[in-house]
């Protein structure tokens, strides 16, 4: 397949570590079943956020959508977009990825300084992309790859993997402790940055409601394909097929 | 008159060939743009009109896919369970439902812009992942992958993968949990109930 093809020219232009490591957890990613040992917890837990968000968070997510206009919106995404190219500086670097983190670092330099403290995304338009990493991939490209799922309120979709990573990312993120100072400051950080992502997901909400059969299934294999597709920078190997 | 006529002509007859074994990238990028010129103009679809997009679909994009792949792709390692009558009936009822739900994603298109990502075949291939890119204003850029397999008929999507996501594979677990419980009949049955739910499920012919 053309994609396996060219994820794996590009891992072996970055370091056959990597590409070895992915290669042994190879055979794992094959598997259909999927790993969700807690799926009675995760269910509960699931029900709980579907409360909260008919009444909580989806209603001060429209409220933030439709009352603020698209270019104060994009700047929002994109002051924290600058904030976690932080973070993809660091894992890029961690999963030795060493033109990524260039390229990220520069992206975060450029958009901190001509972007006016990441309001604008700069970098993007002189054409640097932007390469997503967190701690839950560096872990998974470490030779963690199969994790159990879990499901938690607010926090959402995850694996064990994940929550543990999203622990490390949160002590690389200066929303959470350089602001700490002011508590107040930093909780209207992080509150909006969870209305803002959580307005980005509106217009898949019909489409989640219409498409699944069960909606909990539907997101949690969504949720395990996209991390799978970050892992292996948007290129995963396929599942093998069935017909004939 | 004569002598344009007759260019006219043999221009159909140069490119009908071609058409026929169109690449699959170039395949992808004319349906896609075709679609998206016509739902610029189009207000019905716009303005939320389901059964206006769902029309755009049915007549422009779904010649060149391949449902029962889908089908099958889907229901993974119970598809060879079923009888070639239920196999029909799944594709058919799992057509329905991808063909609904992911309609209505043209009814909320604004301006954004697709970017087609290089695209590299060996001439032996018979299965090819063609991939673009969606870019909107303010938010980050939409990975959606199409894989093409090549039948008699010219090139065939048999799956759509939106942001890492599968829209066949993602039903691959509910499916088989249906399985489980009731049968390739249950989940005939768990499907088409759903298609039935949906918005204009029951009936079009209410006239709206």
């Amino acid at each position: 397949m053309t994609g396996t093809l060219m994820a794996s020219k590009k891992l072996a232009g970055i370091g056959c570590l990597v590409a070895g490591t992915i290669m042994l957890a190879g055979p794992a990613w094959a598997e259909e079943t999927v790993h969700d040992p807690h799926e009675g917890f995760n269910r509960t837990m699931f029900a709980v956020n579907e409360g909260l968000d008919t009444v909580l968070v989806k209603p001060v997510a429209q409220a933030y959508d439709f009352a603020v206009p698209l270019p104060a919106k994009a700047s929002v995404g994109n002051l924290f977009g600058n904030i976690a190219d932080i973070r993809n500086v660091l894992n890029n670097a961690l999963q030795g990825k060493a033109a990524d983190a260039g390229n990220d670092l520069g992206r975060l330099l450029i958009n901190s300084t001509v972007g006016i403290f990441g309001l604008f995304d700069v970098a993007s338009e002189l054409g640097l992309d932007k390469h997503d990493e967190d701690f839950g991939q560096t872990l998974a490209v470490w030779g963690w790859a199969e994790s159990d799922f879990l499901f938690l309120p607010i926090l959402g979709p995850r694996t064990v993997r994940d929550t543990g990573g999203w622990v490390v990312d949160a002590y690389t993120d200066p929303t959470w402790y350089t602001l700490n100072k002011s508590v107040a400051a930093r909780n209207t950080l992080v509150a909006l940055r969870f209305v803002d992502v959580r307005a980005s997901l509106l217009p898949s909400d019909k489409v989640v409601d219409e498409a699944a059969l069960d909606k909990y299934a539907y997101v949690r294999d969504a949720y395990l394909q996209r991390r799978r597709n970050l892992i292996f920078d948007g290129s995963p190997p396929r599942l093998e097929d069935v017909l004939d | 008159m004569m002598k344009k006529l007759i260019s006219l002509v043999f221009t159909a007859l140069l490119t009908f060939p071609a058409l026929a074994q169109e690449a699959p990238d170039v395949l992808v990028k004319r349906v896609t743009e075709e679609v998206l010129e016509i739902v610029r103009k189009d207000r019905d679809i716009q303005g939320g009109s389901t059964q206006k997009a769902v029309e755009l679909v049915d007549q422009k994009v779904l010649p060149h896919f391949d449902f029962r792949h889908m089908a099958a792709l889907a229901v993974g390692k119970d598809w060879k369970k079923a009888s070639p009558g239920q196999q029909q009936q799944l594709t058919a009822e799992f057509k329905t439902l991808l063909v609904r739900t992911y309609s209505n994603a043209l009814t909320s298109y604004k301006n954004q812009k697709i970017v087609y990502k290089p695209f590299k075949m060996d001439p032996g291939d018979s299965e090819v992942l063609v991939r673009t890119e969606v870019i909107q204003p303010g938010s980050k850029p939409v990975q959606i992958d199409y894989n093409l397999k090549k039948a008699d008929a010219g090139w065939k999507v048999f799956d759509v993968v939106v942001a890492g996501i599968s829209l066949v594979t993602n039903y691959r677990d509910q499916f088989a949990q249906e399985v489980r419980s009731g049968g390739i009949d249950g989940l005939i049955a768990a499907i088409a109930a759903k298609n039935k739910s949906l918005p204009g499920g029951s009936a079009k012919a209410d006239g709206k």
